[in-house]
């Protein structure tokens, strides 16, 4: 692989809470490559928004990183200072928010919120500015940009306004962009629209994506590597075909069996018993161990670390390890 | 958006018109307006006569019609206390309230911004905790005892502030006293703003505040960060102006407020305002002044509020789509 784009390093986040430390997301570790899109999937609260946050430098105080690095183009960016980081922010990372309905501003038009953030970044007169944000909406798919670029967030379908919260991310050329969850709000018949236009405009420009969703299916469609997941800490990570087809640790081939098309028969989804714990109550050892069928003695005491089970694929589990 | 004025106008036509009714029954009903207006020594007949004369035996709707058609023509009767025309005494004292009201309504909305602000975006510190703690001594002392401790402070014991009255006033063209233009009416009006605008000013900063703290965990804030714009723009620019939006309407509540609490203010400071009349007329049953001064409260609340809706259809693009869309 070509020199990583954007490299987690031993990720540490931690929100101290008056029941204690809470520790959202565990030593992970994961690269994503100059033109990638990554996929990272995992159940709610499996911490994938914490590591956007994270990257991003947006964890909300009290919460902090607590441990790791983050690089950027080989740059360290997580210890920056805030003014260095914002100046990132937006123009080489961009964010997707999961909610169109609520990411734009109500009370400014669209033209505005385009044009402060692509100000804020180029070095561009208000009406150049203008005529570049037009130029975005025109590309994320807005009929008639030119005379919608005026209207108010409210007079935009869900699927138009994540259109414009996609311009408003990709305003500047960034390299990396964060999607998370971009379509989880959204109508089911403009889902995947969505991700195409994202898709396609990141790919263009030679984009890395970060795509964070419940889906197994849009990550089959759409990445090229998958992250898993699970209580804060990586499951398993690689090339998306050879973690569907091949995939090492438990929980991940759990979440496969819920991918449609994967299976056949739609109504019997095969479901992981039990739920994953919380972060108060994560088990020693390895955190999936209460709810894996195949677990030993050495999952009950020890965390296991991601063990390579093929090139550029790897799992933490200890069944992994047996088996290489 | 014309449409929206015209209905807001008629719609304060009505609540002013109930509120002339509650001020024409007290008028009318309050004891008996003969009474007040004759000496103990007058016959029956005499009475009865003139009560004809006033056209006090018509019928109840006639009577109404007749005091809202004087009501608008500013005329209220004249006033059994002080036999002047009730509009001419409210005229001569209303400058002095609504200086005070203003400075105090002004003063309160800026600071009660600026300090719903500051301690929005600075949650931990020294400073904005004994902001906030000073802020529930505002909320909980009662106005006079605000005024009354001012008194003590400034004016008894330092001596920097006179203690009652309006100080030196000049009469500008047009009639309205002021007492912005001396040195002593600006000093008179200090401790009697504050005092008025204490609570005001406790009440819209706390409100800011809790509101801004809203606003700033929304996901559009939070975008706005992640798309690098830089934290003035994303604190003034827009969560200051989403914070505004409910602030406006309970700001313009409160400026109605000032104006109505000004009755104890200027009692406790002499302030010759309508207040301080509306209190000496109810002492003396002055029943024309007091149903006026009733209207006159009630058309001031009436005019913000309806200032205060129009604002909101500046501020919020939202409403004017809902409006527009009602009508399709
Ligand atoms: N401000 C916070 N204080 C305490 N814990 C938090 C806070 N924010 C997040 N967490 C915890 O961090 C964990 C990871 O949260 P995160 O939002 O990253 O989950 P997620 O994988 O994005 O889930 P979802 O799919 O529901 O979006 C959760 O267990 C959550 O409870
Ligand atoms: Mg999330």
């Amino acid at each position: 692989m070509a020199e990583p784009l954007l490299s987690v390093r031993n990720l540490v986040v931690e929100f101290p809470t008056r029941r204690g430390v809470l520790r959202a997301l565990d030593g992970v570790s994961f690269d994503i490559a100059p033109g990638e899109v990554l996929g990272m999937v995992g159940e709610s609260g499996a911490g994938k928004s914490i590591t956007g946050a994270a990257i991003i430098g947006l964890i909300e105080p009290p919460g902090r990183i607590a441990g790791g690095e983050v690089y950027l183009a080989g740059k360290r960016i997580d210890n920056l200072p805030p003014d260095a980081m914002r100046a990132i922010r937006g123009k080489r990372i961009g964010m997707v928010f999961q909610d169109p309905l609520t990411s734009l501003n109500p009370l400014y038009t669209v033209a505005r919120q385009l044009v402060e953030t692509i100000r804020t970044h180029l070095d561009l007169s208000e009406k150049e500015a203008r005529a570049h944000a037009i130029g975005l909406l025109d590309r994320v798919g807005i009929p008639a940009a030119a005379r919608r670029i005026d209207d108010y967030p409210h007079h935009f379908s869900g699927g138009m306004r994540q259109r414009v919260v996609i311009a408003l991310a990709l305003a500047a050329e960034p390299e990396l962009v964060i999607a998370d969850e971009p379509t989880t709000a959204l109508d089911v018949s403009v889902q995947s629209q969505i991700i195409d236009v994202l898709k396609e405009i990141c790919a263009e420009r030679g984009a890395s994506v970060m795509l964070i969703t419940h889906d197994m299916g849009v990550i089959a469609e759409t990445a090229d590597r998958v992250a898993v997941l699970y209580a804060g800490r990586m499951a398993e990570i690689g090339p998306v075909r050879d973690v569907i087809l091949n995939a090492s640790h438990p929980y991940t081939r759990g979440l496969m069996g819920s991918i449609p098309t994967l299976q056949q028969d739609n109504d019997r989804l095969v479901q992981i018993p039990g739920t994953m714990p919380r972060l108060n109550a994560i088990p020693t050892g390895c955190a999936f161990n209460p709810r894996c069928e195949h677990s030993f003695e050495k999952c009950r005491v020890h965390a296991p670390h991601l063990i390579d089970v093929a090139p550029h694929h790897a799992a933490a589990c200890w069944l992994a390890e047996e088996e290489t | 958006m014309l449409a929206f004025i015209i209905r807001r106008v008629v719609q304060s036509a009505i609540v002013m018109l109930v509120v002339a009714l509650v001020a024409f029954a007290l008028f009318r009903y309050v004891g008996d307006p003969i009474n007040s207006m004759v000496g103990q020594e007058t016959s029956l007949a005499d009475r009865e006569a003139l009560r004809t004369r006033l056209g006090l035996n018509d019928p109840f709707v006639i009577q109404f019609g007749r005091f809202v058609g004087n009501a608008l023509q500013g005329n209220f009767g004249i006033s059994y206390r002080l036999q002047q025309p009730v509009m001419e005494l409210i005229l001569q004292r209303l400058p002095a309230t609504l200086e005070l009201a203003l400075v105090s309504g002004l003063a309160a909305f800026i600071l009660g911004v600026s300090a719903g602000v500051y301690t929005a975006l600075n949650r931990r510190g020294v400073i904005p905790s004994a902001i906030m703690a000073a802020s529930l001594i505002g909320v909980s002392l009662p106005t006079f005892l605000i005024g009354i401790l001012l008194i003590w402070l400034f004016a008894v014991e330092l001596q920097w502030l006179p203690s009652f009255g309006r100080g030196d006033t000049v009469t500008l063209p047009g009639g309205w006293v002021t007492g912005f233009l001396t040195s002593s009416g600006r000093q008179s009006l200090i401790l009697p703003a504050i005092t008025l605008g204490l609570f005001q000013m406790t009440l819209i900063m706390r409100l800011v505040r809790a509101e801004m703290l809203e606003v700033l965990r929304t996901d559009y804030i939070k975008f706005a960060r992640a798309r690098g714009l830089p934290n003035r723009t994303v604190h003034f620019g827009h969560a200051l102006k989403n914070t505004l939006v409910p602030v406006i309407t309970i700001t313009g509540l409160q400026l109605g407020a000032i104006i109505a609490f000004a009755i104890i203010t200027e009692t406790v400071f002499q302030w010759p305002g309508v207040g301080a009349l509306f209190i000496n007329s109810v002492r003396a049953v002055d029943v024309p002044v007091m149903a006026a001064y009733l209207v006159l409260i009630a058309l001031i609340f009436v005019i913000i509020n309806l200032i205060v809706d129009l604002l909101y259809y500046a501020v919020d693009p939202r409403l004017r789509v809902e409006r527009s869309a009602a009508r399709h």
